[in-house]
């Protein structure tokens, strides 16, 4: 649960622009290595750019979204995932968009789900390729512009997409 | 390759304002673009790009996949069925290929 947590903050602190995140130093050598934990990955370029379209100008909220996929993933080549934001999902409350973001794999942008008010609930579900251990961000916009962000790491054994 | 074998799931009967959950499935090699042949060559994306669901005309979803989806898309999501009508799903791939289900709706 720790290491997640520090994940999840060096993600962020790359996200702000910072070139190598410091929480990736350890500072007991023998404990890290006890552990044996890979440093957090620098999201892409590709994936900023890709962040940046959906996003825009705007500031997204974290916390009203829910995106889960495993802690560990042994096959990138078939991961699951799930996704959904608690929505009334009527003509003038719905979430109309949701993103699905990979942080490393040599295309960002994994899928752009759609939602109508007949969709009735803002979920979804399938399954993923993943490169490599890594973020995975999903970004959502409701019918009065709001965004919405959640991202979740996921450790992979065998990276999926074919060679880069 | 192109798309077969669609398999389509979800309740048998349902009453006007149920959310109901379909999932949908696909057959697909969902090439990324990203591999090489054995002489070295790319191999071209031949991936589904879009999914759709309809009832009768109205749109219900929508997914536009990217090479990062799996081969053999599966995608689940809700529909709150307003009455009587015909479900339409289709997927279509880099190919041209369409592929289109239609299912009628048990609506008690």
């Amino acid at each position: 649960m720790d290491r997640r947590r520090v994940l999840a903050g060096a993600g962020a602190l790359a996200l702000a622009g910072a070139a190598r995140p410091a929480v990736a130093e350890p500072d007991h050598p023998a404990a890290a290595a006890a552990t044996a934990d890979p440093a957090p990955l620098v999201p892409t370029a590709h994936y900023q750019d890709a962040l940046a379209k959906i996003v825009g100008n705007g500031s997204p909220i974290e916390g009203r979204m829910t995106l889960e996929l495993p802690e560990d993933a042994e096959n990138g080549n078939i991961v699951p995932y799930k996704i959904g934001v608690e929505s009334p999902m009527t003509d003038a409350d719905h979430v109309a968009r949701i993103h699905l973001l990979s942080t490393q794999n040599p295309q960002p942008l994994v899928a752009t789900f759609r939602f109508t008010p007949l969709s009735g609930k803002a979920a979804v579900s399938g399954r993923m390729r993943l490169a490599k251990t890594q973020d995975v961000v999903a970004v959502a916009l409701t019918s009065d512009n709001t965004l919405l962000i959640a991202r979740t790491t996921v450790n992979v054994g065998i990276g999926g997409c074919g060679a880069e | 390759m192109a798309a077969s074998k669609p398999r389509v799931r979800f309740p048998e009967q349902a009453q006007a304002g149920d959310v109901i959950e379909i999932k949908a499935l696909i057959t697909h090699v969902m090439e990324t673009g990203n591999r090489k042949d054995a002489d070295g060559k790319p191999i071209p994306r031949n991936i589904i790009h879009t999914f759709t669901a309809h009832y009768d005309e109205a749109l219900i979803f929508k997914a536009e996949f990217g090479s990062g989806i799996a081969a053999n898309p599966y995608v689940s999501f809700f529909f709150k069925v307003p009455g009587p009508g015909e479900l339409r799903v289709s997927w279509q791939d880099d190919e041209g290929g369409e592929t289109i289900e239609r299912y009628p709706l048990n609506v008690v």
